[in-house]
């Protein structure tokens, strides 16, 4: 993104701020986006995915979630998605309950949240920029709205020379632009993003969690599930840490471990042992 | 906007997944061929067989002396008292004196006078009810002999032989095709849903990712759904085509040498393409529709 002559992003977050803000009626000003009381989920077979969680994240707030595989983080999205719903307890997400959602109402509820997703889930016969048309299709929005929504996007992604690519031609820093810019395309107030870098390098992963941070400022709740250790110390911003289903962390401004070093740390201290 | 938008993504999806849709539209396409000769050959085949029905009859003979008002009161008796009559025809002794004769004329020249009596010849109204008919005007004694229900009447006479063996083979016949039938048709249902399922399974990832972004479920399944249309459709008038060009290039020339080919009973080919036609495009879009359903539960 620092390639950038003009910050393509200050130029989102304004004429975003500009649309979202007569259209899109906030309850309380400071209501939860995301709020989960005792929610407990339980696979068949056995498996804990959710223990007792509560947790309440606030409008416009930047969450990691880490953990390690299978600490329910997946879950959770999962949850958040209503692509399951809960043994127990109470999710509500903008004040609704989900569980009121009924099966022919979840398109139009997921329609108002953005979802990245580690394998970025494009469509693999559309180009870039059908791939992220088919977001506003899908909503019903007019051509002309799509014909100006799309190109507009993705150059603020920097996507604008890739628009007729299909997505077995870019790079995997590129797809998880495009997933994206489909995820926020509809400036949904609510993102969330399950391992967006996992599969990408180091330098890649900077620009995408950069990106993130970029829809976060302009006004979006993000909320990430991630293994990055060296991106969640970078950031610092407030972490929720699962262990076996349970919130056993939730710290503002932190570092990915808790008390004790991370790898890293302790190499760095184990360095420091051998210099002396 | 909506209906262009849908067909836009159906033809797109067959442009980009060519493979897939050959193979669900040649099926049709095959099972259509299959059909659509077999058809014609099941219905010229029980036309056939009816028609060597339609030859059984009954023969009621009457007593060599009746009267004129005697005959009246016998034809009266079978056209309107006897159940299960098709047509009555009466055979005069002269008539069947010439009929005889010419089938064997010396015999009947030797033999100088007419020793044939007057007779009815009875077709019933389905071959199958003449043994009822022969009870009713025949019926059989306590003794195992038989009586006949009025005075005039001599002998009523079925050839019985004749008659069951075309009974057994035409019903034998009839059976037969109407069981190839029943399997051809389950077999090509079967391969249609086959073909049509495996080309969706190949893109469950699509509808997930589709449903992850908030599509309704008709919002996913119309454009599948017309696509089957459009390839059932294709399949269809490819077959239609290709009976069109082998009736006029080899039956029609055929048909004046065969009779069986050209029986009446044989559905013309503009109703036959009709019925193939509907049949490609609801089993297809059925078959895409239906089997959506399982990839729509994300």
């Amino acid at each position: 993104m620092s390639l950038y002559l003009v910050d393509p992003m200050a130029a989102l977050e304004q004429s975003s701020r500009a649309a979202a803000a007569p259209r899109r009626e906030r309850p309380a000003p400071h209501a939860p986006v995301v709020e989960l009381r005792n929610v407990t989920k339980r696979y068949e077979g056995g498996d804990v995915g959710l223990d007792d969680a509560t947790l309440t994240i606030a409008r416009g707030e930047f969450v990691f979630i880490v953990g390690h595989s299978g600490s329910g983080k997946s879950t959770l999205m999962r949850l958040l998605m209503k692509e399951t719903d809960p043994t127990d307890g109470i999710m509500r997400v903008a004040g609704k309950d989900l569980r009121d959602i009924g099966r022919r109402k979840v398109p139009y509820y997921r329609r108002n949240i953005g979802m990245v997703f580690q394998d970025f889930k494009l469509l693999p016969n559309r180009t870039v920029y059908d791939n992220v048309a088919y977001a506003l299709q899908v909503t019903g929005s007019s051509r002309k709205e799509i014909r100006t929504k799309v190109p507009d996007i993705l150059r603020l992604t920097g996507l604008s020379t890739k628009l007729h690519n299909y997505p077995d031609q870019l790079s995997g820093g590129e797809q998880q632009r495009v997933a994206i810019a489909r995820a926020f395309v509809n400036h949904p107030p609510l993102l969330l993003a399950d391992e967006p870098t996992g599969n990408l390098d180091p330098e890649t992963s900077i620009g995408i969690m950069q990106l993130l941070y970029r829809i976060n400022r302009t006004g979006s709740t993000v909320i990430v599930a991630t293994h990055d250790v060296a991106m969640v110390d970078k950031m610092r911003r407030r972490v929720i840490e699962l262990q076996r289903g349970r919130v056993v962390r939730d710290q503002a401004a932190a570092r990915y471990s808790g008390g004790e070093p991370n790898t890293a740390e302790l190499g760095a201290i184990l360095q420091e042992h051998l210099e002396t | 906007m909506k209906l262009g938008f849908f067909l836009k993504e159906s033809l797109r999806s067959m442009r980009r997944n060519p493979i897939p849709s050959f193979a669900a539209m040649a099926s049709v396409l095959v099972t259509l061929l299959v059909l659509g000769v077999f058809i014609p050959v099941v219905q010229a085949t029980t036309g056939a067989a009816n028609e060597v029905r339609e030859k059984v009859a009954l023969e009621v003979y009457l007593k060599p002396d009746v009267t004129e008002e005697q005959i009246q009161r016998v034809r009266d008796r079978l056209t309107n008292e006897t159940a299960h009559v098709e047509t009555v025809r009466f055979v005069s002794k002269e008539e069947a004196y010439k009929r005889e004769s010419k089938r064997n004329p010396e015999a009947y020249e030797l033999l100088g006078s007419n020793p044939l009596p007057d007779s009815f010849r009875i077709t019933p109204d389905d071959p199958d009810n003449i043994g009822a008919i022969r009870n009713e005007l025949a019926p059989t004694t306590p003794s195992g002999s038989r009586t006949v229900v009025d005075p005039a009447i001599d002998e009523v006479k079925n050839r019985k032989e004749e008659t069951d063996k075309i009974l057994t083979a035409t019903n034998v016949v009839k059976l037969a095709m109407a069981l190839l039938c029943g399997l051809l048709i389950i077999a090509s249902a079967l391969l249609v849903s086959n073909t049509i399922r495996l080309s969706l399974f190949s893109r469950r990832r699509e509808v997930e990712v589709m449903k992850l972004v908030g599509a309704t479920d008709s919002f996913i399944r119309w454009p599948f759904v017309l696509e089957g249309v459009i390839l059932g459709s294709i399949g269809g008038i490819l077959a239609i085509l290709l009976l069109a060009v082998g009736k006029i290039a080899f039956v029609d020339p055929l048909a004046a040498d065969f009779a069986l080919i050209s029986a009446p009973e044989t559905m013309s080919l503009p109703v036959l393409a009709l019925l193939l036609m509907l049949a490609a495009v609801v089993v297809s879009a059925l078959g895409s529709g239906l089997s959506l359903r399982r990839f729509l539960k994300v």
